[in-house]
């Protein structure tokens, strides 16, 4: 839908008179004196001993430490502590709890070296916090421009490194932090955010680089992973996910230059395999929306990406969904973990797709192969996969064009969105945060391409399937049978829950439009313990060890799609999922 | 942006209930369009000023009622408009607002109303009358 926007008011001429208020011009009482600004606050204790972050501690983290967004690269999001069990959890109490001072989603995992809790917040903010104190210890804060559109007002989260904290501010410049004091060390610009480039992730920090990707697909970018040097800030390599005329892949853009404003954001953390030096990272959407706008299959969007830390090269790739026509961003990154299949061990990747599969494939040095491929929730859209590649073979009537509108299961927000999956070697079941039951149409319609304006070209709806008794639900798979094992279905909220599993047998996720934080039991399903925060929890939970105890922390804040979602549910069952009330804290519990 | 061609807006050109219009607003003794920013972006709607709250009342002319263009919650720009209810809508988190009563947030994320642009007729055309009730622009915390 084009507006007018070359008709314009006329503004009326007009000259403000200046003039001194009486108060300005009286006498003052002479202020106290500022501190010279050349002295910098005393560092605390805690951060003069501040332990350095070493690659190999990277690889390895201690059991109490929780250093990267799912604490290990290959993404299971699984504590090794083990105090906290299903047949203790129920006497978790809150330790302390601290407000953010912000609004919207709260997504970031408190990231915690060795007693110290960096956290990244909306706002463009990271605050380091005595992690078992709760004592703020800095706060950063970079200023938003104000003519930003940032269609999603959230971080997940920072990277470490040495004596660094690694920020991806949400107007496209990464920033390096001193951790011993809040101070910029440098910062690097990713991209230009008034052409619709803004970010929301947490670095990936492998290879001595700081990995980042770019959102903005629904504002025509095209999306890249981009590697700083982590000492200096210097650029190192930057990687499309879409190609330019005669890269690879390029023959899947046939048409002009839509492949410039061709979506394929980045906008979670990769997972990353040391052995091959690989770093998984998965795309969004194509850009605009309706795949007839794009023909081909519109490599790398909706796909994992394989990419050599040191060169940034796609050494593989995998495209879930060719020609993306429903805002199915295949971001979050498989993880890595090897299972059975077939009689032989599969050195495996496992993806929980928006597109409503579990992704069950091979990752090898230069190639990603399809193992297996089954929906997770119900999906109206895929007839059947190829058995060999796994492509899928699209119903039409399913997919939206331009001009026509097409009902789909799951919705565009898919069987699962971004929060991510956790894997426990312990059980060896997956668990996967889901949403069943809610469909949605689109209708496509032209759009014109303007630098940093929505580019969709959709119009959406969501709507409940017949029957639906409930709509989110944990699940837990096993990956050596490919078998759900059990289902934790929530009757009147959807799930936006990232999911930490432990060595306890004990599961943490929120999630809930109820504001509860929830421990379930890892091998049934069923709940343990449950706190009530002052919002939605939306945060990726984590563990951590201090003087041999054992936490768990979470943040409290709900915003940017779970409050979209919840919108949109309440015209299908209005007054049934009203607002959810917002405004940031991190919480942390142990046992008391 | 290219006005060259433009043509200042009249309360004629607005379609009487119908969806908002986009504007720039444009200094009349330079010719200058003032759209350097995009928190300048203004939308236009054509009601039935009975239907106008005391406060919107005042600030319309013939009618015709501006808004700041972009969204109070994060900066989109406010394109939707639901002709049943009358309200406005923006597309990207699905906040309400009602362009009768100042619009004010009927449902959905925004913290805060958009702020309003007093119109007035000068020779026929629409006017500023006043400056933005309020900051253009997105939360900031």
């Amino acid at each position: 839908m084009i507006d007018r926007q070359r008709l314009y008011v006329t503004v009326a001429a007009s000259a403000l008179a200046l003039m001194l208020s009486a108060g300005a011009i009286l006498a003052q009482q002479p202020l106290p004196p500022l501190p010279k600004p050349d002295t910098p606050p005393p560092v605390p204790p805690i951060l003069q001993s501040y332990k350095p972050v070493t690659a190999e501690r990277l690889k390895q983290p201690e059991d109490g430490d929780w250093l990267t967004y799912r604490r290990t690269y290959d993404g299971w999001g699984y504590s090794p502590l083990g105090q906290i069990t299903a047949e203790n959890a129920g006497r978790l109490k809150p330790v302390w709890t601290l407000a953010t001072g912000q609004i919207e989603g709260h997504q970031a995992p408190p990231i915690v070296n060795n007693g110290v809790m960096f956290v990244a917040t909306p706002g463009n903010q990271v605050l380091a916090i005595d992690a078992k104190a709760g004592n703020l210890l800095w706060r950063f804060k970079r200023p938003i421009p104000e003519d930003i559109l940032l269609l999603h007002p959230t971080s997940r989260g920072v990277g470490v490194l040495g004596d660094k904290v690694y920020f991806a501010a949400a107007d496209a410049v990464l920033v390096a932090l001193d951790a011993k004091t809040g101070n910029e060390v440098w910062n690097a610009k990713v991209e230009d955010y008034t052409h619709g480039y803004y970010m929301s992730l947490a670095p990936l920090v492998a290879d001595g680089k700081v990995m980042i990707g770019v959102s903005g697909g629904e504002l025509g970018v095209r999306g890249f992973v981009a590697a700083f040097d982590a000492e200096t800030g210097k650029p190192a390599w930057k990687t499309y996910a879409v190609p330019a005329p005669g890269e690879p892949g390029s023959e899947t853009w046939p048409n002009g230059d839509e492949w410039k404003t061709g979506g394929g954001s980045v906008w979670i953390t990769g997972t990353y395999d040391p052995e091959t030096n690989l770093a998984f990272w998965g795309t969004g959407n194509g850009g605009p929306w309706m795949g007839d706008q794009r023909p081909g299959d519109n490599l790398f969007t909706s796909s994992t990406i394989a990419l050599d830390a040191a060169t940034g090269k796609i050494k593989g790739y995998y495209q879930y969904h060719p020609n993306d026509s429903w805002d199915w961003d295949e971001v979050t990154p498989p993880i890595l973990v090897d299972y059975q299949h077939g009689g032989r061990t599969v050195k495996g990747l496992v993806y929980v797709a928006r597109d409503g599969y579990l992704w069950m494939l091979e990752r090898t040095a230069d190639k990603i192969n399809f193992v297996d491929g089954k929906p997770f929730v119900k999906q109206n859209v895929f007839k059947s996969l190829d058995l060999k590649t796994g492509r899928p073979d699209v119903d039409p009537a399913h997919k939206p064009e331009t001009g026509k509108k097409a009902e789909f299961c799951p919705s565009l927000w898919g069987g699962k969105d971004w929060p991510p999956v956790a894997y426990s070697p312990k059980t060896r079941l997956l668990y996967i945060p889901a949403n069943e039951n809610l469909c949605g149409t689109i209708t496509g319609e032209k759009v014109t391409y303007t630098p940093g304006q929505r580019y969709t070209g959709a119009v959406a709806t969501l709507y409940m399937a017949p029957d639906a008794d409930h709509i989110g639900e944990l699940q837990a798979w096993n990956l050596d049978t490919g078998q759900k094992v059990w289902n934790h279905p929530f009757a009147n909220s959807q799930l936006w829950g990232p999911v930490l599993a432990t060595a306890g047998g004990v599961l943490f996720m929120g999630g809930t439009n109820d504001r509860y934080f929830r421990a379930f039991d890892a091998t049934n399903g069923k709940i343990l313990w449950e706190f009530r925060t002052g919002s939605g929890v939306n945060g990726v939970p984590v563990s951590f060890q201090i003087d041999g105890k054992q936490y768990i922390a979470v943040q409290s804040g709900w915003g940017v799609d779970a409050a979209r979602m919840q919108a949109r549910i309440n015209l299908v069952r209005p007054w049934e999922f009203p607002d959810v009330p917002q405004g940031g804290s991190v919480w942390v519990f142990a046992l008391d | 942006m290219g006005a060259a061609s433009a043509e200042p807006l009249k309360p004629d050109d607005l379609p009487l209930a119908g969806k908002q219009t986009m504007a720039w607003p444009v200094d009349p003794a330079s010719n200058t369009v003032r759209s350097g920013s995009r928190l300048n972006k203004v939308l236009l709607l054509r009601l039935d000023s009975e239907s106008f709250d005391p406060e919107t009342k005042e600030r319309a002319a013939e009618g015709v009622i501006a808004y700041s263009a972009v969204c109070t919650h994060t900066g989109c720009d406010v394109t939707n408009w639901h002709p049943d209810r009358q309200l406005l809508e923006c597309p990207c988190h699905y906040s309400f607002y009602d362009p009768k009563e100042a619009a004010k947030v009927v449902s959905g994320p925004s913290p805060r109303r958009l702020p309003a642009l007093p119109l007035k007729i000068v020779d026929g055309r629409l006017v500023v009358a006043k400056s933005f009730t309020g900051r253009a622009g997105f939360q900031q915390t």
